[in-house]
């Protein structure tokens, strides 16, 4: 196992994971507290259609899912704002969009679809230096939201009227953070895999819900159990030689129920 | 005196929500340290009149000044507003300690220090809900909740206060702990209050001026002389639940 760690491909899935785990936990916080969810599976398959139409281009799947995914993301603010629909239902025309367009791109190009696997179950072996680079930058640039626009994210999650009365730009704010967000799902999609992201996203922040009593410690700890989780998931993809996005979302779980139980045990002990 | 300039200022006010105009041609001027009660029927317009004053809401016409200036230019911090009571979101996790703070920062806190959780628990002794200061939200009462918004609200000393039906489930004696309260605050620091109450009991007794409101201003001035029949008749009655009822107020 520890000569793994010596492989440059074994070091950039780590290194991505790493990041992709604080990343993904950090705006999971605000995507479980605003209840948006949906938004994350729906950027998730934006993104699948992104990735499809790089592989039938024959380019870098990133350089078109990153603009495919922020344009989706877009829509659905515009249209949220501007129809009476639902966003929900919105997501799921956009959505299916996507992934239509997406399964028509993998058709035409017949010899990629053994790389549309790793796509959308993750893979580690697949990671490359332009992933990296984005995800490092993506991190620094959170490191940053944390200090400028985590309280005003937080506050109009709490309640948008009274953000509203302080004067918070709730609206560039918010699509700020939804651009964060598909940035943070595209770069995940090697890692967990486009199937699992949205999982990826909740699981960490719906665990340190169940054992916070503020919106800052939920934040920290939703952050530590994303980054444990995905180390632990590609250590034990690597050990197990199974697609990593699946067992980091296993791996999510399992420390989702172990929280849940002592939780519970908390309670009775009262 | 200079004290006697108006500030705030409600010109020509008309606001249209969706295909409804709630609000049509509402002007009034208030002075420093006054204290004003809006009262009318339900769905008459007087949440989207106090949100048309914070700018919440954009009025389609006329305009809201406060000390001379658009409200989107005051300095932060001017005015407090206490929202109408609504069912909260019981999943976001918060104390009541963090909600009182947000009121002091304008932001949400990631952490308290000792300073300012001390001076939170200060005033949410003096609002009676120095029990719960690290409570969580979800396992408060609406009357303990509705204190702790209104800690919220004076902890940042404001020039203007802003109360969408503050008694709304809070028991009797709390209630008139909470009117003392206000009207000390009005008289100590000279805070202009403004307040929508369907307590016109409470209007009477305790503010200086009384609007009435059923979409048009239908009487705004001292508010000892507000509560006529013939008022509240034009006020309440169109409504269509109105009729038959015999208005005018037992004090
Ligand atoms: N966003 C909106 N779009 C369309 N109509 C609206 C909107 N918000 C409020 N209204 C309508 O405006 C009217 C006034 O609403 P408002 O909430 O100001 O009443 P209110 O006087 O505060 O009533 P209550 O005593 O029940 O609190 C109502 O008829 C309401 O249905
Ligand atoms: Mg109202």
């Amino acid at each position: 196992m520890l000569e793994a760690l010596t492989y440059p491909f074994f070091q950039k899935a780590l290194t991505a994971g790493l990041l992709t785990g604080f990343t993904g936990s950090y705006y999971g916080v605000f995507v479980v507290q605003r209840k948006i969810s949906f938004i994350g599976s729906g950027l998730a398959h934006a993104a699948f259609g992104g990735v499809a139409l790089g592989l039938l281009l024959g380019i870098e799947p990133l350089l078109t899912a990153v603009p495919f995914t922020i344009l989706v993301a877009l829509a659905i603010v515009y249209l949220q704002k501007h129809t009476q629909l639902a966003a929900d239902a919105l997501i799921g025309v956009l959505f299916a969009l996507s992934v239509a367009l997406g399964i028509i791109f993998l058709a035409v190009k017949t010899q990629y679809t053994s790389d549309a696997y790793s796509y959308l179950f993750g893979s580690i072996l697949t990671v490359n230096d332009q992933e990296l680079i984005i995800a490092l930058l993506l991190s620094l640039v959170t490191v940053l939201t944390f200090f400028k626009l985590w309280a005003r994210w937080a506050y109009s999650t709490f309640d948008v009227e009274l953000a509203g009365a302080d004067k918070i730009p709730i609206e560039f704010d918010n699509i700020l953070l939804i651009l964060l967000i598909s940035v943070t799902i595209v770069i995940s999609i090697k890692i967990v895999g486009i199937i699992l992201i949205s999982a990826y996203l909740v699981i960490p922040p719906a665990s340190a819900r169940l054992i916070s009593s503020s919106f800052g410690s939920m934040t920290v700890i939703s952050v530590i159990i994303g980054m444990l989780s995905s180390m632990m998931g590609i250590i034990f993809s690597y050990i197990l030689d199974l697609p990593s996005g699946a067992i980091i979302v296993i791996t999510q779980t399992m420390i989702f129920f172990i929280i849940v139980l002592i939780s519970l045990i908390k309670k009775n002990k009262k | 005196m200079s004290e006697q300039a108006n500030i705030l200022e409600v010109n020509n006010l008309n606001v249209v929500l969706g295909q409804n105009t709630v609000l049509e041609d509402i002007n009034f001027n208030l002075t420093k340290g006054a204290y004003l009660a809006i009262v009318g029927p339900n769905g008459s317009g007087k949440t989207t009149l106090m949100k048309t004053l914070i700018g919440l809401v954009k009025p389609n016409t006329g305009d809201v000044k406060m000390f001379g200036a658009n409200i989107d230019d005051l300095p932060p911090g001017t005015i407090s507003y206490v929202p109408q009571i609504k069912t909260m979101d019981k999943a976001f996790p918060a104390r009541a300690i963090d909600l009182v703070m947000s009121g002091i920062q304008r932001r949400w806190s990631f952490k308290i220090n000792s300073h300012d959780s001390d001076r939170v628990a200060t005033i949410m002794h003096e609002v009676g809900a120095g029990d719960f200061i690290y409570r969580p939200l979800a396992a408060l009462s609406g009357g303990e909740l509705q204190r702790v918004f209104l800690a919220r609200s004076l902890i940042r000393n404001p020039k203007i206060l802003l109360l969408d039906e503050p008694a709304t489930g809070i028991d009797l004696v709390c209630e008139l702990s909470i009117n003392k309260l206000i009207t000390e605050y009005n008289q100590k620091f000279g805070t202009t209050v403004i307040m929508i109450t369907h307590d016109w009991s409470a209007a009477y007794h305790h503010t200086n001026y009384v609007l009435l409101l059923n979409r048009r201003q239908v009487y705004y001035g001292e508010s000892k002389t507000a509560f006529t029949d013939e008022n509240l008749q034009l006020t309440f009655s169109h409504l269509g639940h109105g009729h038959g009822i015999k208005f005018g107020l037992k004090i």
